[in-house]
């Protein structure tokens, strides 16, 4: 176990200065220079000159490349050039945002996808499955900003319950910047219980024509103890497995999603750092997203040993 | 026994609520506003940045200048309560208002207008327009309130420079910090800023004018339409200065809750031209793509019918203006004749820069289908803000692009040795040098109109239309500007009616 954690991490380490070297490069090559976007089309050639200097931007390439990699590993992730501030401080306060919204979502969509695939899957062929499967396929098929623009006009401008956008801020008690998160949160989970739904459908179906399952009816198990006690517990590997390429998609959702909420999170922050050529915010969101989505694979994993002893006793691979 | 005492306790939270309800209702006055923008400012210090979403949050609400720009684009008192200007039109004397605090306490004086104006035109000064202090020679200080700044030329614009938000006045112990910790002498004093959300403001006590009638002032960021939108439909939002979205306006209007009223800005917009680049350095090319552009069904189309068409580059808001819209009427039969005249084969090809704006991205579509009507291909490249900058402004790397031109009274862009869409004209040089030496307003307005007659005759680019600033607000509120002479919300005048 030791020896396989160690490798991860090393594995952990080269994929993140990999990702880091990869944004680096390409910010280097993309047109744009973040002093012009700042000082507009009436800036003087010595005014651009100054600010270059202020920013750092006159040091080779080569130089700031390790200057930041090893501002990083020192907890340093440097001064945003539009804010004005640090970036660590500026991505913790997203954090607080994107974070709430992602988790919520999955969680949303985890506890409606589950029992709707597995109720689904034990009533095949049913009225109830090929309804159920029907509303997923429109689920699959609605596009998440698009949704969350539905949304609003029900619940914020027609029913007037929830914000239509903006972030309350979790100061004024956790009500208060929850429930600005709601709709997002909606918006982002019911296109992904969808699709969670229908690989739980058919995860469960394939167990359900397992051999262990006609032994466990043969012995006297109801249906239903049959079905949760053997049929989804087996059936969760698949299900664990999209659950953690979902959490990929739902970092890339909360992009889109944060823009048609306008809620200031870490995707709102990353559009903008991008359209601003913010270029060392844009560097370390990178690096943070790539490493979150690197720790969740890592931990689905470690899931995947949880939820099937075999894999416990010969030990991962 | 339960029960009884679950509907007393209901009946007296009933009661408290009745209660407190009627105790805030002398409270209830309004005096708190909301205010939409599309763009967060990058930063908030308006002497260190030249985004519009700068000056639009700060300008005269928490920074003033010496002179100020007023909503109908002229150049008033601000903290110089008048000033004189010398026989030969290079020393002005203004004098200042006594008794102007900062927010902090630290006190307006000369000394400030000194360090302001010094600051801005220092060598490591990060001012976007440092072109407008380059004419200072020397600020002079005879007593704390009286400051004289000499130039080293008569400068016609200088007073209207002095009213940019780029020139406003700042304070040496608050300076450093003003990006993030906006310290001035306004009404309204910064409060908070949740980055990627809002700004907050609240009146300032101690302000040296007319106290504003709004406590409370929060500025909200919502980039997408359809979301301003929906936070104005929601009691969200109680007002946008400019509203990003012409085509929901309708349905606003309509919902009777708001006041929709449509300004004109200084967004000169045009689709420019290479003037160094063949064939755009044959005047009948550049003359044939203005005779090409039906600009009113190109006002239809991409702003619902809102935005006055120009013929030159100057705005209606502007002194001086002369109407030149009609000098080339929608003629595609006659664009043609010149094309062919000037040897351009059809089917001839040509790019056209677009910008992220609305403006450009829907306008290229429907100017490149009215140049394929006159016999030209024209391909469409949308570029990013940071892309546009670097290859079309700086490099200057293209035939065409379509671009507003938003700095306020700006003929000076073509007077410029280098400027991307590369105009060189020794006639209008000359007149422009003429107005700037001019001491005397009449022959100021006469040049100016000499000026705006040059271009529209030489279409060094085609000039199409003034984007409008779409003003939407609570119906009850009032006070806000119509017009946007420059980039800026002043709500110092803002109030909720009855």
């Amino acid at each position: 176990m030791l020896r396989f954690l160690a490798g991860r991490l090393l594995a952990l380490a080269l994929t993140l200065l990999a990702a880091a070297a990869l944004i680096f490069l390409v910010l280097e090559v993309l047109p744009g220079d973040p002093a012009a976007l700042i000082l507009g089309v009436n800036a003087r050639p010595d005014t651009l000159a100054t600010l270059h200097h202020q920013l750092g931007l006159d040091r080779p390439a080569a130089l700031r490349f390790p200057l930041w990699i090893f501002g990083l590993l020192r907890g340093d992730f440097g001064e945003s050039y539009t804010y004005h501030a640090p970036v660590a401080g500026l991505i913790a306060d997203r954090v607080m945002v994107s974070l709430p919204l992602a988790l919520l979502a999955l969680a949303l969509s985890t506890t409606l996808a589950i029992p709707v695939g597995v109720f689904a899957a034990a009533r095949r062929r049913r009225i109830g499955d090929t309804l159920a499967m029907a509303v997923a396929q429109l689920g699959v098929a609605v596009p998440n900003f698009w949704l969350g623009l539905l949304l609003i006009l029900l619940f914020a401008v027609k029913l007037a319950w929830l914000p239509a956008s903006g972030f309350g801020g979790w100061s004024g008690g956790i009500w208060h910047g929850l429930r600005s998160l709601i709709l997002p949160a909606l918006a982002l989970a019911l296109p992904q219980a969808a699709i969670l739904a229908r690989v739980t459908r058919s995860a469960v179906l394939e167990t359900l024509g397992e051999d262990y399952l006609r032994t466990a009816l043969a012995k006297g198990l109801s249906r239903n103890a049959a079905l949760w006690r053997h049929a989804v517990p087996n059936a969760l590997i698949p299900v664990f497995t999209i659950l953690g390429l979902q959490f990929s998609f739902l970092l890339a959702g909360t992009i889109i999603i944060e823009n048609v909420f306008t809620l200031p999170g870490l995707g709102r922050l990353i559009f903008q750092a991008i359209a601003g050529r913010d270029l060392i915010v844009v560097q370390d969101l990178v690096v943070l997203l790539a490493g979150s989505v690197i720790v969740v694979n890592f931990a689905v994993d470690i899931a995947y040993v949880l939820v099937d002893p075999r894999l416990r006793q010969s030990g991962p691979r | 026994m339960g029960d009884a005492r679950t509907r007393w306790s209901a009946r007296r939270w009933l009661i408290a609520g009745l209660l407190a309800t009627l105790c805030a209702t002398p409270a209830l006055a309004r005096d708190a506003l909301t205010l939409g923008m599309v763009l967060e400012p990058p930063g908030l210090d308006p002497t260190a940045g030249a985004a519009a979403a700068i000056r639009e949050v700060t300008y005269d609400n928490i920074f003033e200048g010496l002179t100020r720009i007023d909503g109908a684009g002229h150049v008033v008192p601000g903290l110089a309560a008048s000033w004189t200007i010398s026989p030969d039109g290079k020393a002005y004397t203004f004098a200042l208002h006594s008794g102007v605090i900062f927010h902090d306490g630290t006190e307006f004086n000369c000394a400030i207008v000194q360090f302001s104006y010094n600051r801005a035109r220092a060598p490591d000064s990060t001012n976007a327009q440092k072109e407008l202090f380059e004419p200072i020679a020397d600020i002079a200080c005879p007593d704390p309130h009286t400051a004289v700044v000499t130039l080293k030329r008569p400068d016609a614009a200088f007073l209207f420079g002095m009213g940019w938000g780029d020139a406003v006045m700042v304070a040496p112990n608050s300076a450093a910090g003003n990006q993030t910790h906006p310290i001035g002498t306004g009404p309204f004093r910064f409060t908070n800023w949740v980055k990627g959300d809002r700004v907050e403001m609240a009146r300032f006590d101690h302000y040296w004018g007319a106290a504003p009638k709004l406590a409370r002032v929060t500025f909200k960021f919502v980039a997408d339409p359809a979301a301003a939108a929906a936070a104005l439909l929601a009691g969200d939002i109680d007002a946008f200065g400019n509203f990003p979205a012409p085509e929901i306006l309708p349905q606003l209007r309509a919902d009777g809750r708001f006041a929709v009223v449509i300004g004109s800005t200084e967004g000169k917009t045009i689709l420019a031209l290479n003037n160094a680049r063949k064939p755009f350095d044959d005047i009948r090319v550049r003359r044939a793509l203005a005779y090409a552009i039906d600009r009113k069904a190109l006002v239809q189309a991409t702003m619902s019918g809102l935005g006055t068409i120009i013929g030159s580059h100057y705005t209606p808001n502007d002194p001086g203006f002369i109407d030149l819209a009609g000098t080339y009427p929608y003629d595609p039969t006659r664009a043609k004749a010149l094309l062919a005249e000037a040897g351009i084969a059809s089917g001839t090809h040509f790019t056209l820069a677009l910008p992220p704006p609305p403006y450009a991205r829907r306008g290229g579509e429907v100017i490149a289908a009215m140049l394929e009507e006159v016999g030209l291909h024209v391909e469409l490249v949308p570029m990013e803000w940071a892309e546009w900058l670097d290859q079309v402004f700086k490099r200057s790397d293209f035939d065409m692009t379509m671009i507003s031109h938003t700095e306020a009274r700006d003929l000076a862009i073509y007077a410029r040795d280098h400027y991307y869409f590369n105009y060189h004209s020794d006639a209008f040089r000359s007149l422009y040098q003429t107005y700037l030496d001019a001491t005397d307003p009449r022959t100021e307005i006469d040049l100016l109109q000499k000026m705006q007659r040059q271009l529209a005759t030489d279409e060094p680019n085609v000039f199409l239309y003034v984007l409008p600033k779409l003003g939407v607000w609570n119906a009850r509120l009032h006070g806000f500007w119509v017009n946007d002479p420059i980039p800026a919300n002043d709500l110092s005048a803002v109030a909720w009616g009855e």
